[in-house]
């Protein structure tokens, strides 16, 4: 039988692929394997921030609860995908609920323990706050998109 | 069968394609708040209908006016023949209100086809953004009718909200077929939605293909294509591997009247299926 250690499924990801040994320990050793069920919270708007997460398997939904229209669903976050970067920036609160929409495999990130590790490690918080902001690169570029309306019938 | 893609037709068009021949509608239906199909067949018994996958007809509403709209039903039921497309002007309004039995002139098909024939042992990723999928189904009940000569078939599909999907129904099948990969993102959706909420191009990334091994089928606004192709080139697809379908103000269909001009090209001769790499150029300019 085959016992993978966090650090393997660590380096298997897409996110973290390249990234030095000794990051990848750093990295590993702020990790837990989570598993959340269906429509359950991960997180809600206002919360502390504590954590961030990569989907292994399953679908994430972001939301906010608009006046008059109900609650929202702004994006999803599936397989391979990064969930999260208040853990970043004060004040560390999460923007918007968090909610599975299927049961959900992630390794979970402790972003106190992680913003340590950056402080002493400039080489690795950069390398870190590199790929955050790629990720958030691409989500902007998405939000954009998204505004354009694209699929409008503006003669309707 | 199928011989070429972007030069010439495969199906030779009517003998006088100026000349509308008479069709009756058999059915007419609803597919989402401002789409609708409409499934024809030609009055004469022995008019030519085969069409191929991609091309488009001009449909003639007696006496309101004639508008090119993609066929989007599968060639292999022909003479049976179906459109989908939106109400957007008073063609396609008067077009809504015809009944079963009514009578619509349809000169075509025209244009240039998917193609289907280069795909045969690759991967194809077929990216459909609103009714951009109504053009690209008659590729995909082509691909699904001869599956063994493809790869992995995947098709990404993104509309503006869940209310928006088109074809939900055969989609929900296709998926149960397990050989052909779908997704579906939708720009904007209330809780109840419980799919992927997310633009189109996001699904790229990580979905199932071998960017080296693959034809790419492209179809929905042009800002949309553009950036489609940008995330498939970014992954590795090569930009003659990919095929975009251009809509123009096509008018005669044959390539005389310049209505559909674009760039060196006419939409309605030498499109509406294109290589990207032919209109990589022009796409993003807003003069052309």
């Amino acid at each position: 039988m085959i016992v993978h250690t966090l650090e393997t499924i660590v380096r298997e990801q897409a996110f973290f692929r390249g990234m030095k040994e000794p990051h990848i320990e750093l990295i590993s050793g702020c990790a837990t394997n989570v598993r959340f069920a269906e429509e359950q919270f991960i997180a809600r708007e206002g919360e502390p921030a504590e954590h961030f997460y990569l989907v292994r398997e399953g679908l994430v939904s972001v939301q906010c609860t608009v006046p008059h229209r109900g609650v929202i669903t702004i994006s999803t976050v599936g397989d391979g995908e990064i969930l999260g970067w208040s853990w970043l920036f004060p004040p560390h609160r999460w923007q918007f609920d968090v909610r599975t929409r299927r049961p959900t495999h992630a390794l979970q990130f402790d972003g106190k323990c992680l913003r340590e590790k950056c402080e002493q490690d400039h080489d690795f918080g950069y390398e870190l706050f590199h790929r955050f902001m790629f990720i958030a690169g691409e989500r902007l570029e998405a939000t954009r998109m998204q505004l354009l309306d694209m699929y409008a019938n503006h003669n309707h | 069968m199928l011989t070429t893609t972007t030069e010439t037709a495969l199906i030779p068009p009517a003998i006088d394609p100026m000349l509308p021949e008479p069709h009756r509608i058999q059915r007419i239906w609803q597919e989402t708040d401002d789409t609708f199909t409409l499934e024809v067949t030609p009055l004469a018994a022995a008019q030519q209908s085969a069409f191929a996958p991609g091309q488009f007809n001009m449909l003639y509403v007696f006496g309101v006016g004639e508008v090119p709209i993609s066929i989007s039903s599968d060639p292999a039921k022909a003479p049976v023949i179906q459109h989908t497309t939106r109400v957007v002007g008073t063609v396609t309004k008067a077009m809504r209100r015809l009944k079963p039995g009514d009578a619509m002139g349809i000169r075509g098909p025209f244009g240039t086809h998917w193609p289907v024939e280069f795909a045969e042992g690759k991967d194809v990723v077929i990216v459909a953004g609103g009714i951009g999928l109504a053009p690209l189904r008659p590729a995909l009940y082509w691909l699904m009718g001869q599956r063994e000569k493809y790869r992995k078939i995947v098709l990404l599909y993104g509309t503006r909200t869940p209310e928006d999907i088109l074809y939900r129904r055969e989609l929900e099948q296709w998926r149960g077929q397990f050989d052909l990969e779908i997704q579906v993102t939708v720009d904007r959706a209330a809780s109840s939605w419980r799919g992927n909420v997310g633009v189109v191009t996001t699904m790229i990334p990580r979905a199932p293909f071998d960017p080296s091994n693959t034809i790419a089928l492209v179809c929905g606004p042009e800002v949309m294509m553009r950036f489609t192709a940008l995330e498939l080139v970014k992954r590795g697809v090569p930009s003659v591997s990919i095929y975009a379908s251009m809509e123009r103000n096509m008018k005669c269909g044959i390539g005389l009247c310049g209505h559909c001009q674009y760039g060196a090209t006419f939409i309605c001769k030498d499109g509406p299926v294109l290589r990207f790499d032919r209109i990589a150029g022009t796409i993003s300019r807003a003069e052309i």
